[in-house]
């Protein structure tokens, strides 16, 4: 009885001990006040154009799609993509585009307007997505993240 | 480190003391009386070599942090600092990232020389994997240190390196943040990784420990592969006979680490890495520093990212399982004559992959990564358990001594 009291105890004992231990790694609170949403001006975004702003230390691109890049975007046969989602799930108006610039392969940040599908082309070890930022070829399994925004006015977006 | 000691202190404070604690026969039996194969050869002095940098690496460690700033607002300004302002600072410098380098050099060589004399099979199992523990370790090591420079290639690698662990299924996103204390590489990264390139050295040294303990309950193998049998036959003392040939090989190879820092000092390093950190832009090609290209070479050969993941890391694990693999009675491949061969062709695809590890990740250079990446798993998974039930060996000499003196005998003749 005193045995397994002892160890009982014991156990929780370390696990409070543990969790602290562990837990303080995660990101702190400036780090997660940080990653508050932040606004972008669409008016000098031109077609074709693709920007970069920054928010929670990574890049997020904001793409004017072109007429012939959203046609490609909707055209492509869903069966004929490693992460099936059509353009219309990616996107709230068909001539932006925004997803987080972090290749789901390992991290890089990949280059607008090239590779095999213009969309972009990872540098790091070849991933190239098409113009919905979906994955085509290459090592990354999924598609380029969406990050969760809104448009707040015709020419304000807000991202987080 | 095992055994009674037949230590007797000449003083009578030494006498005192040692009947207190008995710290001087335990390092006289260690490295002075301690019985030594009498046929070792220069391959066997890499374990002193090893013991040597990784003081080294400590020293100039030490006194890098003292000057060092680990934020990423002043990291890369405090290395510039250390190059240009400090006394003598940029030779600190140099001797710590070039020590690195020399370090991986000593430990594969020690390495290869435990796969070439069968060094892991019984009863040395134990002996072994701790040092596959200590080349994890030194692996999580330099790869911490690299980061600290806080420079292009620093933050790529560092990127790239804890996105490896998202591959895991469910958990992976939540233990990348966990990593990197944010929801990119950052200050927080930076900050744990400098803690933790300072810890993780002298966990290395504790593992040495426990190293040279296993090694010396179990004795140290030796070129021919066969077991003391007589220890006064068969072995010489440390000390002087191991004490003046390690000490000479530690010459000769501070030579050569010296060689690279005043001539070559950025030869092994990455021009990018003079670049600071950018977290807005991927340089054109990143590569690991040298010593991981062939582990690298095989994650990007598989074209899946939970498989090149789960390949990579395996590369390394199946070292641990040697002993069990290996099914030849006979440890050196000095009687092992079809053995020599397929370990000659592992090293060179080791070295293959390490040369497409650096190339870039596209046609002809992939094809060649899968090819040899098939060929470092066959050797141990398939070549290791199959050889040693069909390889016909060549006869072992009856003992070290029989060995040694055949030779003397030859040589003579
Ligand atoms: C197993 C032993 C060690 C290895 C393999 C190792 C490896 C490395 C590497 C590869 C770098 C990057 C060098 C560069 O490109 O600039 C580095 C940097 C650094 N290391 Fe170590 N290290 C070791 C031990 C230590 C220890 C014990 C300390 C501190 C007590 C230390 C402190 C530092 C500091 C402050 C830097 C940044 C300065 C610099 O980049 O030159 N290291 N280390
Ligand atoms: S990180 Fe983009 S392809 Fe590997």
């Amino acid at each position: 009885m005193l045995f397994i009291a002892t160890g009982a105890v014991g156990a929780v004992a370390v696990g409070s001990v543990a969790w602290p231990l562990i837990s303080q790694m995660n990101p702190d609170a400036s780090t997660i006040a940080a990653g508050a949403p932040i606004d972008v001006d669409l008016s000098a975004i031109a077609e074709g154009a693709i920007v970069t702003v920054k928010w929670r230390g990574k890049p997020i691109f904001v793409r004017h799609r072109t007429p012939k890049e959203i046609k490609e975007a909707v055209e492509v046969p869903l069966s004929s993509l490693p992460d099936p989602q059509s353009d219309a799930q990616r996107v709230k108006k068909p001539e932006w585009l925004v997803v987080i610039g972090v290749c789901t392969h390992l991290g890089c940040i990949p280059l607008g307007h090239q590779g095999e599908y213009e969309g972009w082309f990872c540098p790091c070890h070849g991933s190239a997505y098409d113009t919905s930022g979906r994955i085509r070829k290459g090592p990354a399994p999924k598609n380029l993240e969406v990050p969760s925004y809104a448009f707040t006015s015709d020419t304000k977006l807000t991202i987080g | 480190m095992s055994g009674p000691s037949t230590y007797v202190p000449k003083s009578a404070l030494g006498r005192w003391f040692e009947s207190r604690l008995p710290i001087m026969g335990l390092i006289h039996s260690s490295f002075v009386a301690y019985p030594t194969p009498r046929n070792l050869n220069y391959w066997w002095t890499f374990g002193g070599i090893l013991s040597v940098m990784l003081m080294v690496q400590i020293i100039t460690g030490i006194v890098l942090v003292m000057h060092y700033t680990p934020h990423v607002d002043y990291a890369f300004n405090s290395i510039e600092l250390i190059m240009r302002d400090v006394n003598w600072g940029w030779m600190l410098r140099y001797t710590h990232a070039n020590g690195a380098s020399m370090f991986f050099v000593a430990v594969y060589i020690h390495m290869l020389r435990g796969l070439y004399y069968g060094s892991y099979k019984a009863p040395r199992e134990v002996l072994w994997i701790l040092g596959v523990i200590i080349y994890l370790l030194m692996m999580a090591t330099g790869f911490m240190g690299y980061v600290l420079p806080w420079g292009q290639m620093s933050f790529w690698g560092a990127t790239v390196i804890t996105n490896l662990f998202s591959a895991i299924p469910l958990v992976g996103e939540s233990i990348t943040t966990w990593l990197w204390g944010g929801y990119s590489v950052d200050n927080p990264t930076l900050n744990r990784f400098f803690s933790l390139h300072y810890l993780l050295p002298f966990m290395i040294a504790g593992v040495v420990v426990l190293h040279v303990w296993a090694l010396h309950v179990v004795g140290q193998n030796n070129p021919d592969g066969v077991e003391v049998k007589n220890v006064a036959r068969d072995t010489l003392p440390f000390t002087p006979y191991a004490t003046i040939k390690d000490g000479f090989a530690m010459i000769c190879f501070m030579m050569f680490f010296a060689w690279w820092i005043f001539y070559v000092p950025n030869y092994l390093g990455h021009a990018d890495n003079y670049i600071e950190a950018n977290p807005l832009s991927t340089p054109a090609h990143i590569v690991p520093e040298w010593y991981y290209l062939p582990f690298y070479a095989i994650l990007r050969a598989v074209p899946s990212k939970l498989g090149g993941v789960v390949a990579m890391f395996s590369a390394i694990i199946v070292l641990c399982f040697l002993p069990w693999l290996d099914t030849s009675k006979v440890r050196s491949a000095k009687y092992r004559p079809v053995y020599k061969v397929f370990f000659w062709l592992f090293v060179a695809s080791a070295i293959g992959l390490g040369y497409l590890g650096a190339m870039p990740a596209e046609g002809g250079y992939v094809l060649a990564s899968r090819l040899l990446a098939v060929y470092y798993f066959a050797f141990f998974l398939v070549v290791m358990p199959l050889l040693g039930l069909f390889e016909t060996p060549r006869a072992l000499p009856a003992s070290i001594a029989d060995s040694v003196l055949k030779n003397a005998h030859s040589a003579k003749a």
